[in-house]
């Protein structure tokens, strides 16, 4: 008999959460974790595997922790995961490897994203197995950008033996990882130990290095490096450009989670970065960025979280567990509805002036187009507001590198399958080449990457 | 870390750090600035790049104290010490280029981003006339730097200690009316001092480059924090700037948003000068 059910997680509770920045599934013991390991029906097609953009060996890992050889289970995920720590806690896993079990036709799914956490916690605590580096080859290599993608290429690149720097504009590395995702979803710490590890196999980590800036992309490869791999992701914000938003009071969910995250605003003054969050904090969109946002103003201190998005609930891109999250914790969902003005008071945002949409014809993307209901507009009053609606490919190494090609929407253009450009030995991947997606992709283009450039530069 | 490799005192809470940052000293350009970090808990300030040494790898900075971050390192960071991150170079360069006869204004603290840019006007074969306003005496500094690259030099004070008594924009307003051909000009101060120099150009239809000090956190473009309107269209300061058309600046927005974290920044120093009273230290 299969439980019909996956072990549940044990979190902190919503009203204990919501006043502090600590993760909030806190993980399965080791009697849980082969209780739901014991679930697996071990396939032999194993459809999760190809649900997983990496193709980890999942009933091989998950029958390991089974048989409570979690150094194996660890090993088995690593052969095809660098940051299962990461992965484990942030894939969208519904539409990915645990979409497609087996299981989940009639009872619910392994919790295969659990597991992987699991796994990955219970290395950090014990001896961790050190990858194995090939002798040197004397090649140099680049990597712009330390998001999952650069992380991840560099990591392989080192592996097979090449001399490999990372360069990071920022003063600390992990991309989005750092300054995006919050710490109550993704503990920075654990994001630092991948890091440690990288520079322990070798990679040289330089931040503060603004590419493009510093030296260009084409300097680098003339200055003696054999290759560069570019991963500069997604960072540049992007507005509704309605009425209103350059008051004060609006920011970006980039600037409201960069201020939090990365600069510890939530601990100002200790930490030096401010951050305002009024009594009521109306989020725009509906992807994981918003949830995000609307969980952190309520850790903040806002009385009130509200997230405005103009398709209905079944369309919300954010993970199912994130909305969940959310919605435990009381953020507000205002669906169909979308902001058309911010309307203020001595410079200072009060209100956002909003439509009433209703869903018509399928759009390009398959999903229905949201249409505005003739004289609906209402306003929400508010104090603070945090445009969280996508972000565009951030715009440097484009700019700093004329010869390289770019697609209509202003992303690198890149071979999907080994993230070569036009440009002789740049590779790109991750957000920077497909726009916003997720971080195993971006890991997976990484990774994909570096055995190209391997290739091309032991020509 | 980035060592400090000479500090100087220029006036009442205006310092003059050499730092060792031998990257942004090879490329920096007159008009872009680094983004500094004291320490672990710092936040990111920026600072414009006034000189660099591409020999030393020394970054002149000149700050101001006013806030905590800069009171801070002021009060705790001395030559020899180290501060934790310096990013850059960051922001376009000005666009120096051969134009005729060019004004240059700087007030309060603006004389040490106009500096770089009079100098490399002025080798670019410029004839340059500099306007330098601070509220009083003891607070003008880099009159011989300025003098020596300057064709002339117009130096205002707010109360008349030195100089003309007055502001910026007088002489500013007396070369215009007078008829020479101008064929640009740079005013870096205030907000306000930007607005109302911007304003008596505007008059005489002279193009008018200004560099607006938002407030940043990333200084890279990734937050959008540092946005400015100019001709009523969205821009980052950080990335698109500093520098901009003065006749297209809304620069009643950008005073809004300085002050937005007013209260934060009161509480800061507060709590850091309680902090240094608990150490014993005068200042
Ligand atoms: C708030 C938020 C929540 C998210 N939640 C999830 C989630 O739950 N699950 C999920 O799978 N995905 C999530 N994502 C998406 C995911 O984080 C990204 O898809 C992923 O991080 C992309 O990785 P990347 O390596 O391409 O780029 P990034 O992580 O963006 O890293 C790029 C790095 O390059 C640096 N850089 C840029 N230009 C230069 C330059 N010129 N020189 C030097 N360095 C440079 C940047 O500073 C940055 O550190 C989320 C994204 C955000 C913003
Ligand atoms: C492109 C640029 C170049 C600059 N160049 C110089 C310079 O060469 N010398 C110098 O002394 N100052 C310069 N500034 C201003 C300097 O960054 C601020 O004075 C400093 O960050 C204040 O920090 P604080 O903690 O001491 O003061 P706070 O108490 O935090 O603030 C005092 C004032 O500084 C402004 N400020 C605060 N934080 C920031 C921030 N993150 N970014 C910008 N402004 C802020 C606020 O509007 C406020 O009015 C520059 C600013 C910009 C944007
Ligand atoms: S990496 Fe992501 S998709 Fe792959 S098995 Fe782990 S959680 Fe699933
Ligand atoms: S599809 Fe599900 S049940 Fe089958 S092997 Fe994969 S995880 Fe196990
Ligand atoms: S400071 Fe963040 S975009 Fe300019």
């Amino acid at each position: 008999m299969i439980e019909p059910k996956a072990t549940p997680m044990r979190e902190q509770a919503p009203d204990v959460r919501i006043h502090n920045f600590s993760e909030v599934p806190l993980g399965y013991s080791e009697d849980e974790a082969i209780r739901e390991a014991s679930r697996c029906l071990q396939c032999r097609n194993a459809p999760c595997v190809s649900g997983c953009p990496v193709g980890i060996d999942i009933p091989g890992f998950i029958r390991a922790v089974k048989e409570r050889k979690h150094d194996a289970a660890i090993a088995r995920i690593k052969e095809s995961n660098a940051l299962p720590a990461v992965c484990g806690r942030v894939c969208p896993q519904e539409t990915q490897c645990q979409g497609v079990c087996t299981l989940g036709k009639r009872l619910e799914p392994v919790a295969i994203g659990r597991l992987e956490r699991f796994c990955a916690d219970w290395e950090a605590t014990h001896e961790a197995c050190t990858p194995t580096v090939q002798p040197a080859t004397g090649k140099r290599i680049a990597v712009v950008g330390s998001g999952p993608a650069g992380l991840t290429a560099a990591g392989e690149l080192r592996r097979r033996g090449h001399d490999v720097t990372v360069f990071e504009l920022l003063h600390v590395a992990g991309g989005v990882l750092m300054y995006g995702i919050p710490e109550f979803r993704l503990p920075k710490a654990i994001v630092q130990r991948e890091i440690d590890a990288l520079r322990r196999l070798g990679v040289r980590i330089e931040v503060n290095k603004v590419v493009g800036r510093v030296a260009t992309l084409d300097e680098l490869l003339r200055d003696g490096y054999d290759a560069a791999f570019v991963g500069t992701g997604a960072g540049l914000p992007q507005f509704l450009g309605v009425p209103g938003e350059n008051l004060n009071g609006v920011y970006s969910a980039n600037e409201f989670l960069t201020r939090t995250n990365l600069m510890r605003a939530y601990r100002f003054p200790e930490y030096d970065t401010p951050i305002r969050v009024g009594r009521r904090v109306v989020t725009v969109g509906g992807g994981n960025v918003a949830m995000d946002s609307a969980r952190t103003a309520l850790r903040l201190g806002a009385d009130e979280s509200v997230i405005v998005y103009r398709r209905s609930e079944a369309e919300l891109p954010a993970r199912k567990e994130e909305v969940h999250h959310a919605k435990e914790e009381g953020v507000q969902l205002h669906l169909l509805t979308n902001p058309v003005e911010f309307l203020g008071d001595k410079g200072r945002v009060r209100a956002v002036r909003c439509l009433r949409m209703e869903l018509g014809e399928p759009d390009a993307s398959g999903r229905r187009r949201p249409v505005p209901v003739k004289g609906s507009e209402f306003e929400i009053e508010t104090d603070t507001v945090v445009i969280a609606i996508g972000n565009g490919p951030h715009p440097l190494i484009p700019q700093t590198t004329p010869d390289l090609a770019l697609t209509k929407s202003g992303n690198i253009a890149a071979d999907a399958r080994t993230g070569a450009t036009n440009l002789r030995g740049v590779y790109a991947g991750g957000d920077i080449v497909t726009g916003a997606a997720t971080v195993i992709e971006a890991m997976g283009a990484g990774k994909r990457a570096a055995t190209a450039i391997d290739e091309y530069v032991s020509r | 870390m980035y060592r400090i490799l000479s500090k100087r005192t220029l006036g009442p809470k205006i310092r003059e750090y050499v730092i060792e940052a031998p990257d942004v000293a090879k490329v920096g350009k007159a008009g872009q600035f680094v983004v500094l970090r004291l320490h672990e808990r710092g936040e990111r300030i920026p600072l414009t790049i006034v000189e660099c040494d591409r020999k030393t790898g020394g970054v002149t900075l000149v700050v101001q104290e006013v806030g905590k971050s800069t009171q801070e390192m002021g009060d705790r960071f001395q030559e020899g010490d180290s501060v934790l991150d310096v990013a850059g170079p960051l922001g376009l360069p000005s666009d120096i280029e051969r134009y005729g006869t060019v004004i240059c204004i700087g007030g309060g603290l603006g004389i040490a981003p106009l500096y770089p840019i009079a100098r490399d006007l002025k080798a670019a074969g410029n004839e340059v006339i500099g306007i330098l306003g601070a509220r009083s005496r003891d607070l003008l500094f880099y009159e011989d730097r300025l003098a020596a690259v300057c064709d002339e030099l117009h130096i205002m004070t707010d109360d008349g200690t030195y100089g003309r008594k007055g502001f910026v924009s007088d002489p500013l307003r007396e070369i215009l009316a007078g008829g020479r051909k101008i064929a640009r000009v740079w005013a870096i101060g205030p907000a306000i001092m930007m607005k109302v120099c911007a304003g008596v150009t505007r008059e005489y239809g002279v193009p008018t480059i200004v560099s607006l000090n938002s407030v940043m956190i990333d200084g890279t473009g990734m937050c959008g924090g540092c946005r400015v309107e100019i001709a009523g269209e969205a821009k980052f300061a950080c990335v698109d700037g500093p520098e901009f058309d003065a006749h297209k600046v809304d620069f009643d927005l950008l005073i809004s948003r300085q002050r937005f974290y007013a209260e934060e920044e009161a509480c800061a120093v507060e709590k850091y000068l309680a902090e240094r009273r608990g150490e014993g230290v005068a200042r």
